[in-house]
C-alpha cells in the first residue's frame, strides 16, 4: 500500500494472463511485437515543479481550494473532483495525512488507481486484427490511425488502412496521404459510398492477402446524431459477417482540449458500439485532459494511447503514472 | 444527464416560498448551485468566480414580487447577467462588416480540428447568398489534404478557391491570393489557415506575418463548443497575438453546454459572431446571447419560454386548469386547451428546440401535423366523451377514428397520452408541494412528456 505502489505501474500494465488458451504461438509472437511498440517511453509529459505544494506546512482550507482549482481547471469535472477529494477527506480528518506532501501522494494514488487498469490490446488469433477508430468531429482519428499504422508496421506487421470516412470533404485523400508516408495500403471507395461496405471489403481483402492488422477510419460524428450512430452500429454488424470477432478493438478518440462533454461522448459511443479503449489526443497543448478520469472511473474502459503532436511519431501507449505526474505539474 | 439548474433551484427555494426578499442567507445555497451548473458547463473556474460575485451583488435585496417565486426571480437575475456578458439583449454582431473598399479580407485562426476550414466554407456560402463574389484561400500548407478539403467545399459551393500546391510559404500564398482577388474583382477573401497550438511560437508568428501581409478586416477565432477549461488560455493567446475581431463557436449541434463561450468572451472581450450547427455548408447561424445563456445554464431557452407563456396564457385559464387538475384530473377538453396554449406560444417545433435534451430530437411524432390530428380526434368526440375518457370503448373509438380520418391506433395513442398526462400532473403536484402555479419547471416537464 501507500505511495510506492505508484511506481509499480509497469508490472501492473503488463497483459498478465490475457488471451490464455486460444493464443497460439504465432499470436503470442504477434502480441510480443505489439508490446515492444507499446513500451517506447518519452519523458515529454513528466517533470516540473509542483507549485501548489511548495512551501506549505499545513493542510488548510487554502490548500484544499487550490486543489479544487487544479482539478477543475484540468477538466476533471465537479463530480469526479468531489469524489476524489472526498476519498481522502476522511484521512485528513483522522490526521493520517499529516502534511501537504502526504495529501498530494494520497490524491495521486487515488487517481492513479482509477486510471491504472489493464490497457494492453485485446488479444485474438484472428487475422487481420481489426481496429475501428471512432469519435466526434476533429478529435484526431485519422492522424492517430496513421501514427498507429506506423507503429505496427515498424513491428514488422503487415498493416492496412480502410477509408471508412466517406463523408467529410477530402477525408479519403487525407488518409491516403498518410498511408503514402507510412507506406501502407488503403482500401477505399469513392466519396459518398457506404462506409460499412468499404470496411467489409477491407476485411475481406486483408484476409485474402494475409494482412496482420487492419485499421478502419470512420467519419467524425457527434454522439447525439441518432442516424450517424446507427450507421456505426451497422459497420460493426457488417464487419462481423466477414469476421465474427471483428472489430477486435474499438477505440474512441477524445480531444484533451474538450471538457465535460467528453463524458457524454464516451457513454454514448460505449452504449452504441462497445468501446475497448480510449485514445487521448492533443496533449501537447496546455489542456490536461482530466475528463478521462471520470470516464475511466465510470466505464472501466482503459486509455490505450495518447497523442501529443501532429507528427507521425507523436503517439505512445498511455502510462497512468506519467499522466498523474503531468496533472499535478502546475508549471506546464 | 445532469439535473437542470431549474430543478435544483426549485429544491433550494422550496423551503422559502414565503420569503419576500433575496438576501445573503437565502441565496448562498442557490449561488452554489449556479456555480456547479457553470462548472459542469465548462465555464472556466476563474470566470465562474467573477460571475458568481457579480450575480451575488445583483441579487441581494431584490424583491420577490407576489406573482413570482424566488427561484424564478433568481434565475432571471443569473440569466440576465449572463446575457449581458455574452453581448446583451439587442445583439447585432452576428454578421460580417464589409469593407467599403473591396475586397474585405477575413482570416480564420484556431486550434487543430476546431472547424476553421468548414467554417470558412460556410461563411463563403453565407456571403455568396448575399450576392458577394467570394474567394476562398487555401492557406493551410501543413495538414494532409487540407487544400483538397477546401477545394471540395469550394466545388460544392461553386466558389472560387485560390491554392498553390508548390508553395511552402503560407504568408506568400495569402498575399498572392489577395492580389489575385483584386485582379478578379472579388468582394470578399476568406483565408483558411492551418490549425496550431497557441504555444507554438513559430506557427503563431506565421499567423502574425500573414496578418501583416494582408491586413484582414476580420480575424475570426474559431473554437469548438466542446472546449473545456483550457479555452481561456487558448483564446487569450490567440487574441493577444492577433487581436481577433470576432469568434465562431462550432459543433453547437451536439449536447455540449458550451460554457467555453463565456470563458472566451470574458478573456478576449471580442464579440461572438456565428455558431456552427452541423457539418453541412448551410449549418451556420448568427450568435444570440440569450440562447447561449440558457444553454450554458442547462435550461434550454426556458426564460423565453416562461416570458412567452406569461404573455400568452391568460391568468384565468392557467388557474382554472390548475384547480381542475388538482380536483379531478384532466379531460380531453383540457388537453385541447393546453395544446392551444402551446400553439399560441409559438410553433411546437420552435418550442421543442428550446427545451434541454430535446433540442436535437427529430420532430417526428410531435410536429404540427400531429397536432392537427389530435385536434381532429378530439373534435370527433361527443361532449360526454371528452369529459369521460373511461367510456371510450372499442365501438366509440372506431367511430371517432372514422370521423376524424385517423386510425383506431391513433385514437388509442391519444387516450394513453391523456392517462399519462394525468399521471404526470399528479407527480408534478407532489413535487411542487401542492402549489398549482404554472412555473418553468412544470412547463418543461409538461412539454417533455409529449
Ligand atoms: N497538436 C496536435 N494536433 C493533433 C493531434 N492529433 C491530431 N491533431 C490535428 O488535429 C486536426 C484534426 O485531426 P484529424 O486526424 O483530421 O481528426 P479526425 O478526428 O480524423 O477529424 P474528422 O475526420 O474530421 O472527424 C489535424 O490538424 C491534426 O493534425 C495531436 O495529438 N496534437
Ligand atoms: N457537427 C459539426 N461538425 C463540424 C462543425 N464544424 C466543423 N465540423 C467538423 O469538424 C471536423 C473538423 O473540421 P475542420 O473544418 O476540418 O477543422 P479545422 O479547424 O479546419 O481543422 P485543422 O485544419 O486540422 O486544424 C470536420 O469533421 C468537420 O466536418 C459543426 O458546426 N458541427
Ligand atoms: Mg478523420
Ligand atoms: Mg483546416
Amino acid at each position: 500500500m501507500g505511495f510506492f505502489s505508484i511506481f509499480k505501474k509497469s508490472e501492473k500494465t503488463e497483459p498478465e494472463k490475457q488471451g490464455q488458451q486460444e493464443s497460439s504461438e504465432s499470436s503470442a509472437g504477434f502480441f510480443q511485437k505489439l508490446k515492444q511498440g507499446l513500451s517506447k517511453t518519452s519523458g515529454k509529459l513528466v517533470g516540473g515543479m509542483e507549485n501548489i505544494f511548495l512551501g506549505r506546512k499545513e493542510i488548510d482550507d487554502d490548500l484544499l481550494e487550490e486543489l479544487e482549482e487544479l482539478f477543475i481547471t484540468s477538466d476533471i469535472g465537479v463530480e469526479t473532483t468531489m469524489k476524489i477529494i472526498d476519498s481522502v477527506r476522511d484521512q485528513v480528518d483522522r490526521k493520517t495525512l499529516k502534511n501537504p506532501e502526504d495529501l498530494k501522494n494520497a490524491l495521486k494514488e487515488q487517481i492513479f488507481n482509477i486510471l491504472n487498469i489493464d490497457n494492453s490490446l485485446v488479444q485474438t488469433a484472428d487475422r487481420p486484427y481489426v481496429m475501428m477508430v471512432v469519435g466526434v468531429n476533429g478529435t484526431g482519428k485519422t492522424t492517430s490511425i496513421a501514427k498507429m499504422a506506423k507503429m505496427f508496421k515498424e513491428q514488422g506487421l503487415k498493416t492496412c488502412l480502410a477509408a471508412g470516412d466517406t463523408f467529410r470533404a477530402a477525408a479519403i485523400d487525407q488518409l491516403c496521404v498518410w498511408a503514402d508516408r507510412v507506406d501502407v495500403p488503403v482500401v477505399k471507395q469513392s466519396a459518398g459510398s457506404d462506409s460499412a461496405a468499404v470496411i467489409f471489403d477491407a476485411i475481406q481483402s486483408c484476409k485474402a492477402k494475409n494482412f496482420d492488422v487492419l485499421i478502419c477510419d470512420t467519419a467524425g460524428r457527434l454522439q447525439t446524431k441518432v442516424n450517424l450512430m446507427k450507421e456505426l452500429e451497422k459497420i460493426v454488424r457488417v464487419a462481423k459477417k466477414e469476421l465474427p470477432d471483428a472489430p477486435h478493438e474499438v477505440l474512441l478518440v477524445l480531444d484533451a482540449t474538450s471538457g465535460q462533454n467528453a463524458l457524454s461522448q464516451a457513454l454514448k459511443f460505449h452504449e452504441d458500439v462497445g468501446l475497448t479503449g480510449l485514445v487521448l489526443t492533443k496533449l501537447d497543448g496546455t489542456a490536461k485532459g482530466g475528463a478521462i478520469i471520470g470516464i475511466v472511473d465510470e466505464l472501466r474502459v482503459p486509455v490505450k494511447f495518447i497523442g501529443f503532436g501532429e507528427g507521425i511519431d507523436d503517439l505512445k501507449p498511455f502510462d497512468a503514472q506519467n499522466f498523474v505526474e503531468a496533472l499535478f505539474d502546475t508549471n506546464r | 444527464m445532469f439535473a437542470t439548474l431549474n430543478d435544483k433551484l426549485n429544491g433550494v427555494f422550496k423551503k422559502l416560498k414565503k420569503q419576500v426578499r433575496l438576501d445573503e442567507n437565502n441565496i448562498t445555497e442557490a449561488l452554489k448551485m449556479v456555480r456547479m451548473a457553470l462548472l459542469e458547463a465548462d465555464v472556466n473556474y476563474k470566470v465562474v468566480k467573477n460571475f458568481i460575485g457579480s450575480v451575488q451583488a445583483k441579487a441581494m435585496g431584490e424583491e420577490v414580487l407576489k406573482s413570482l417565486t424566488p427561484d424564478q426571480v433568481f434565475i432571471k437575475i443569473v440569466h440576465d447577467e449572463l446575457v449581458e456578458i455574452l453581448g446583451g439583449k439587442d445583439y447585432d454582431e452576428g454578421k460580417i462588416r464589409l469593407n467599403s473598399q473591396p475586397p474585405t479580407v477575413i482570416m480564420m485562426a484556431g486550434l487543430q480540428g476546431s472547424g476553421k476550414t468548414t467554417s470558412a466554407g460556410k461563411l463563403a456560402g453565407l456571403l455568396m447568398k448575399q450576392k458577394r463574389n467570394v474567394l476562398l484561400v487555401a492557406g493551410d500548407i501543413y495538414r494532409p489534404a487540407a487544400i483538397d478539403q477546401l477545394e471540395t467545399l469550394g466545388k460544392q459551393l461553386n466558389c472560387d478557391v485560390y491554392s498553390d500546391r508548390q508553395s511552402r510559404d503560407a504568408v506568400k500564398i495569402a498575399a498572392d491570393a489577395l492580389a489575385y482577388a483584386k485582379k478578379t474583382a472579388k468582394d470578399v477573401v476568406i483565408i483558411d489557415t492551418a490549425g496550431r497550438l497557441h504555444i507554438d511560437e513559430e506557427l503563431m508568428a506565421e499567423l502574425v506575418r500573414t496578418k501583416e501581409a494582408v491586413t484582414p478586416d476580420e480575424i475570426l477565432f474559431v473554437a469548438d463548443a466542446m472546449t473545456g477549461q483550457d479555452a481561456v488560455n487558448v483564446a487569450k493567446s490567440f487574441n493577444e497575438s492577433l487581436e481577433a475581431t470576432g469568434i465562431i463557436l462550432t459543433k453547437m449541434d451536439g449536447d455540449a453546454r458550451g460554457g467555453a463561450a463565456l470563458s472566451i468572451k470574458e478573456v478576449t472581450g471580442k464579440p461572438l459572431k456565428f455558431i456552427g450547427t452541423g457539418e453541412k455548408m448551410t449549418e451556420f447561424e448568427a450568435f444570440y446571447p440569450d440562447r447561449m445563456a440558457s444553454r450554458i445554464l442547462g435550461m434550454g431557452d426556458i426564460v423565453t419560454l416562461v416570458e412567452r407563456a406569461q404573455e400568452s396564457i391568460e391568468d384565468g385559464d392557467a388557474e382554472d386548469m390548475a384547480e381542475k387538475m388538482a380536483k379531478h384530473g384532466l379531460d380531453f377538453d383540457d388537453m385541447l386547451k393546453q395544446f392551444k396554449m402551446i400553439k399560441k406560444m409559438g410553433s411546437l417545433e420552435s418550442i421543442m428546440r428550446m427545451i434541454p435534451g430535446l433540442g436535437n430530437v427529430s420532430m417526428g411524432d410531435m410536429d404540427e401535423k400531429q397536432f392537427k390530428k389530435i385536434e381532429a380526434i378530439i373534435f370527433s368526440m361527443t361532449r360526454h366523451e371528452r369529459k369521460n375518457a373511461k367510456i371510450l370503448n372499442s365501438g366509440r373509438r372506431k367511430r371517432i377514428a372514422r370521423g376524424s380520418g385517423t386510425s383506431v391506433a391513433d385514437v388509442n395513442r391519444l387516450v394513453n397520452q391523456l392517462n399519462q398526462m394525468n399521471k404526470m400532473m399528479k407527480q408534478m403536484k407532489k413535487k411542487l408541494g401542492g402549489s398549482n402555479k404554472l412555473n418553468p419547471a412544470m412547463m418543461r416537464d409538461f412539454l417533455k412528456m409529449r
